[in-house]
């Protein structure tokens, strides 16, 4: 499919491409799901990195925190916002990195799509 | 006879999970989203289902990358919910209704939908959230439920008219239960939003309007767009409209929306909670009128 469709600026699609080339970085998002996983990873960050045999641009992307960088080398954001999780970073953060603005920035871009509630709320019944 | 009674629709953004726990809903960033629960409790309170069949996304807390089912089906009488890995903690999860569950099952297979059956699942926020916002408090909800998790998450994703006619064949598996149960059918995810990329961030008022306004009436309306347009006009994380569409295909022909909320932002997302109720329930003396049936 996401050979023939044509690209959605901005946005990565997470087909079976990606999920073959990130597995690695996926699967170590996925353990931490697990408290003990992501005091592990607090406490000795390389050696755990080991144990999932990130490649190299995965080691790197990890290392510099960079959002974009997971996501060009394979990691899908829901397993990702397991690691954002660990420095207790919120989606308003990981927006605001991969969008090159400032959270308070990225916030306000939120808010700022808000709409009159009488537009688009209604009452039926 | 099982009666279906209606269909409950909403977002499931674990910031409204956060939110409840530290008691924030009156904070005013809050309010405009738990403002639409009251009447939802209320006509909740009046019908008092039994059973929620439950339409979601898991966001890899039971699936990983190393078996990714298109659609599964909880067949448990047992599920739980548990550390997802950014903070918030489990929600009690109501038992489930493992002999529908196989009456859902053995319908779907008989049309051709070959599902993943899962006598093991745990169930995440997208499940967990929306049933503490119908039944807040820090009980179980007093239901039970049959989960049905759609793959959003590793393309490709199901079809919207794929979606749309699973749905439908829960619908007849429900109409065939002899059970006299009530039954609430629920969808969640969404509205647009979208976490990754540098389009973090995207939110598409005109067509979440388009997907509330068409959702009752004439839910094929929205399977128009093929996945990759839904991506487009949605969001990468917008496409959990696709859990919409399978609740809705569940609720049969007719509807009557009974309540319509939406609030941009709730975190990243446009946020939405809707409330159909079917004839069934209409015609069950509760004093709504027949006309409001479209």
């Amino acid at each position: 499919m996401s050979s023939t469709a044509k690209p959605i600026p901005g946005t990565h699609l997470f087909d079976g491409d990606a999920a073959m080339k990130g597995y690695a970085l996926n699967a170590m998002c996925f353990s931490f799901n697990e408290k003990a996983n992501r005091e592990a990873f607090l406490r000795d960050e390389a050696a755990y990195l080991d144990k999932f045999d990130l490649t190299l641009a995965q080691r790197d992307a990890v290392a510099q925190r960079n959002v974009l960088a997971m996501i060009a080398a394979g990691g899908n954001i829901y397993y990702l916002a397991k690691l954002a999780g660990i420095f207790g970073l919120s989606v308003q953060d990981v927006g605001a990195q991969q969008t090159g603005t400032s959270v308070h920035a990225f916030k306000q871009m939120l808010l700022d799509q808000a709409i009159e509630p009488s537009t688009m709320e209604a009452a039926h019944g | 006879m099982a009666k279906v009674i209606g269909g409950l629709f909403t977002s499931h953004v674990p910031a409204i999970g956060g939110a409840i726990q530290r008691g924030a809903q009156n904070e005013p960033y809050w309010k405009p989203f738990f403002d639409a629960w009251p009447p939802v409790r209320q006509w909740l309170g009046q019908h008092r289902p039994d059973v929620v069949v439950m339409f979601y996304n898991d966001h890899g807390l039971n699936f990983f990358l190393d078996k990714m089912p298109t659609f599964a089906v909880g067949a448990a009488d047992h599920y739980t919910n548990v550390d997802e890995g950014w903070g918030l903690h489990p929600f009690p999860i109501p038992a489930g209704h493992a002999a529908l569950s196989w009456a859902i099952v053995e319908k779907l297979v008989e049309r051709e939908f070959d599902v993943t059956t899962c006598q093991e699942m745990l169930v995440d926020h997208a499940a967990s959230i929306p049933l503490n916002l119908a039944w807040p408090g820090p009980d179980a909800a007093p239901v039970r439920i049959v989960p049905i998790a759609i793959n959003t998450v590793q393309h490709p994703l199901p079809s919207a008219k794929r979606c749309l006619a699973l749905g439908r064949a829960v619908a007849e598996a429900l109409a065939e239960w002899p059970g006299d149960e009530t039954i609430l059918v629920m969808g969640t995810g969404g509205l647009s939003h979208q976490l990754d990329g540098e389009r973090a961030g995207f939110m598409n008022p005109e067509y979440d309007r388009f997907c509330m306004d068409n959702l009752g009436p004439d839910p094929d309306a929205l399977t128009r767009h093929s996945v990759h347009e839904m991506v487009e006009l949605a969001g990468t994380q917008g496409v959990e409209i696709l859990n919409w569409i399978a609740a809705r295909g569940a609720l049969g022909s007719s509807v009557a929306e009974l309540s319509r909320t939406y609030h941009i932002p709730i975190s990243n997302t446009a946020a939405a909670v809707m409330l159909y109720e079917t004839a069934d329930a209409a015609g069950a003396g509760q004093g709504r009128k027949a006309a409001a049936f479209a």
